[in-house]
């Protein structure tokens, strides 16, 4: 098992002047599950996006350093490359299609990776094991459904895209104690199971420390701190200190 | 007697209005379609619609057969949908919406220009082979040639909506439509998505430009078209292609009744700004119009 993504001393602007990341590095190995801390505003999500090569959309761009994935500099690929090469990204604020059904929203994932009818078939049967809860609202308008389904579903609509690095920004945001449990319990199943590889931020660190592996901690735009998932779940003072004191 | 005549009158005025209200559906629903992929509000849709009727009369007239030029003006017209988008609207992409506009406008007087060059300036006249005798129906008289539009016009309608069900791309194209950022996270490809739609919006324009061609004479004036979309899509929401044949159809029935029933009081002349005269009012009660997007939400 080698790296499956490695940054290596990246940077990122927003609007041409707005520094977002500093020469952040670290790494993803194949089949872990990696989680990436820091307060509001650290640069989690500014992170994944660069490594989805979303930040364009956003008037953002990277400056420096170089985003390998398996190998290849990918800095620069158009982001539906990154979806058929097995880097697929789940959104901050889950970011469903409103007025399409649930299902259609899944259906949407396994399209963009260029899927043909049998391995759609195959990718929902997939997602509704893992979420039967989806199975039920499958025909609901997406925008209806309650926080918790809305993430499952933006969940279930990457891996119908069937990821070999999953990147997740923030699953837990605005859900219940229990939801997010739930879902955390999935994302384990599908790194154990199936060894999908998985990069989740998250600033309800003390659940993400209990699931992942490895953590790598971002402070205003750098990366400060990294280490095994359990031995930093030891150092509350880290946590009070570098999460905003953010445990739940 | 008197009281049955007149009513059937009346259902005659707004069945003619009904019927026409069609046609200014068929060119909403081509601005609704590049609204809801681009978000631009694409001026230059009438201009498509006559450089449409002008490359199909204008083969007829040098003696092409009818479906041959169909066919022809429809891959021309795809053609130039694709140019638009690749040429005007992608390096454009993420400008603001005011940008896009003034850039389509601007299109519009490039693509009449080229039709004036092409084909010259004079008004042709065109023939679908439809009938315009009316057609008795028990007491109320409906001309043919507008049923005829008008079953044409559902047609469409019906195989644009299968489309957008049913398909692949339909569905990438409703992805797109609701939120592009999504959509290109999840890897959907909007450059074909947005060069699918800018076609089946110049299919759009070859079938409005045919219906109001053979009504009005195929000329510059055809171009104007727009401008009567533009209260029709106030009405209906920008985003809606529902909204767009609703308020197509209410706009046509009420502006010819309001011109029978009320023109004789204020000396007639209603038809010709009734219509904005509605716009305005929706725009101050309800600026998203009757089927426009509201957010559909729950926390
Ligand atoms: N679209 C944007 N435009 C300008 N600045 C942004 C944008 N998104 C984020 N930022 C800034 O970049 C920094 C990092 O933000 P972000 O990556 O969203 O942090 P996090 O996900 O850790 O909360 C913050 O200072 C934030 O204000
Ligand atoms: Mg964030």
């Amino acid at each position: 098992m080698g790296t499956l993504l490695q940054f290596e001393r990246v940077s990122a602007v927003y609007g041409g002047s707005v520094s977002a990341l500093t020469e952040i590095s670290f790494r993803v190995e194949e089949g872990a599950f990696v989680a990436l801390l820091g307060a509001n505003g650290a640069g989690k999500s500014t992170t994944l996006k660069a490594a989805s090569n979303l930040l364009p959309a956003e008037r953002g761009r990277v400056t420096g350093g170089d985003i390998l994935f398996a190998g290849d500099d990918v800095t620069r690929i158009d982001p539906a490359r990154h979806i058929r090469a097995g880097l697929v990204p789940v959104l901050e604020g889950r970011r469903l299609f409103r007025a399409l059904s649930i299902e259609e929203n899944l259906v949407t994932g396994a399209i963009g990776r260029g899927f043909g009818h049998r391995r759609i078939a195959e990718g929902l049967d997939r997602v509704y094991d893992l979420f039967p809860r989806l199975k039920q609202r499958r025909r609901s308008v997406a925008g209806l459904t309650s926080g918790g389904e809305q993430q499952m579903a933006a969940i279930g609509r990457g891996l119908m895209a069937e990821p070999r690095l999953f990147v997740l920004d923030e699953p837990s945001m605005g859900l219940a104690p229990l939801v997010v449990a739930e879902i955390f319990d999935a994302l384990s199943r599908l790194n154990r199971e199936e060894g999908v590889t998985l990069l989740v931020a998250e600033q309800n660190s003390s659940v993400a420390l209990r699931h992942a592996d490895w953590a790598v901690v971002l402070e205003t735009g750098r990366s400060s701190l990294s280490g095994r998932a359990a031995d930093l779940i030891a150092r509350a003072d880290v946590q009070d200190s570098y999460f905003g004191g953010a445990v739940v | 007697m008197m009281d049955w005549l007149n009513f059937l009158f009346g259902v005659e005025v707004a069945v003619g209005g009904l019927l026409s209200g069609v046609m200014y559906a068929l060119v909403a629903i081509g601005f609704v379609l590049i609204y809801k992929t681009s978000g631009v509000l694409n001026f230059a849709q009438g201009a498509m619609v006559l450089f449409a009727a002008l490359t199909f009369v204008s083969l007829i007239e040098r003696g092409v057969p009818f479906w041959l030029a169909i066919v022809f003006t429809l891959a021309v017209m795809t053609m130039l949908g694709f140019a638009i988008e690749r040429s005007v609207l992608r390096p454009l992409t993420n400008r603001s919406p005011m940008v896009l506009f003034m850039a389509t406008l601007g299109l519009s007087y490039v693509i009449e220009g080229a039709a004036q060059l092409i084909w010259g300036t004079q008004v042709h006249r065109l023939d679908l082979g439809i009938s315009n005798e009316p057609i008795d129906f028990g007491g109320i008289y409906v001309s043919q040639f507008d049923l005829a539009a008008a079953a044409i016009a559902a047609a469409m309608v019906a195989a644009l909506t299968l489309f957008f069900r049913f398909t692949r791309t339909g569905l990438s194209f409703r992805a797109v439509a609701d939120d592009t950022f999504a959509a290109t996270a999840v890897g959907l490809r909007l450059n074909l998505i947005r060069s699918t739609v800018w076609t089946a919006a110049g299919f759009v324009a070859l079938v409005a430009g045919l219906l109001w061609g053979a009504r009005l004479g195929v000329q510059f004036s055809l171009s104007v078209v727009v401008l009567k979309a533009l209260p029709v899509l106030v009405l209906g929401g920008f985003d809606s292609i529902l909204g767009a044949i609703v308020a197509g159809l209410m706009i046509g029935a009420s502006e010819k009744l309001a011109e029978v029933y009320l023109g004789p009081y204020v000396g007639g002349g209603i038809e010709s700004w009734f219509a904005y005269a509605v716009a305005l009012v929706v725009l101050l009660v309800r600026p998203s119009g009757l089927f426009g997007t509201k957010l559909v939400e729950r926390y």
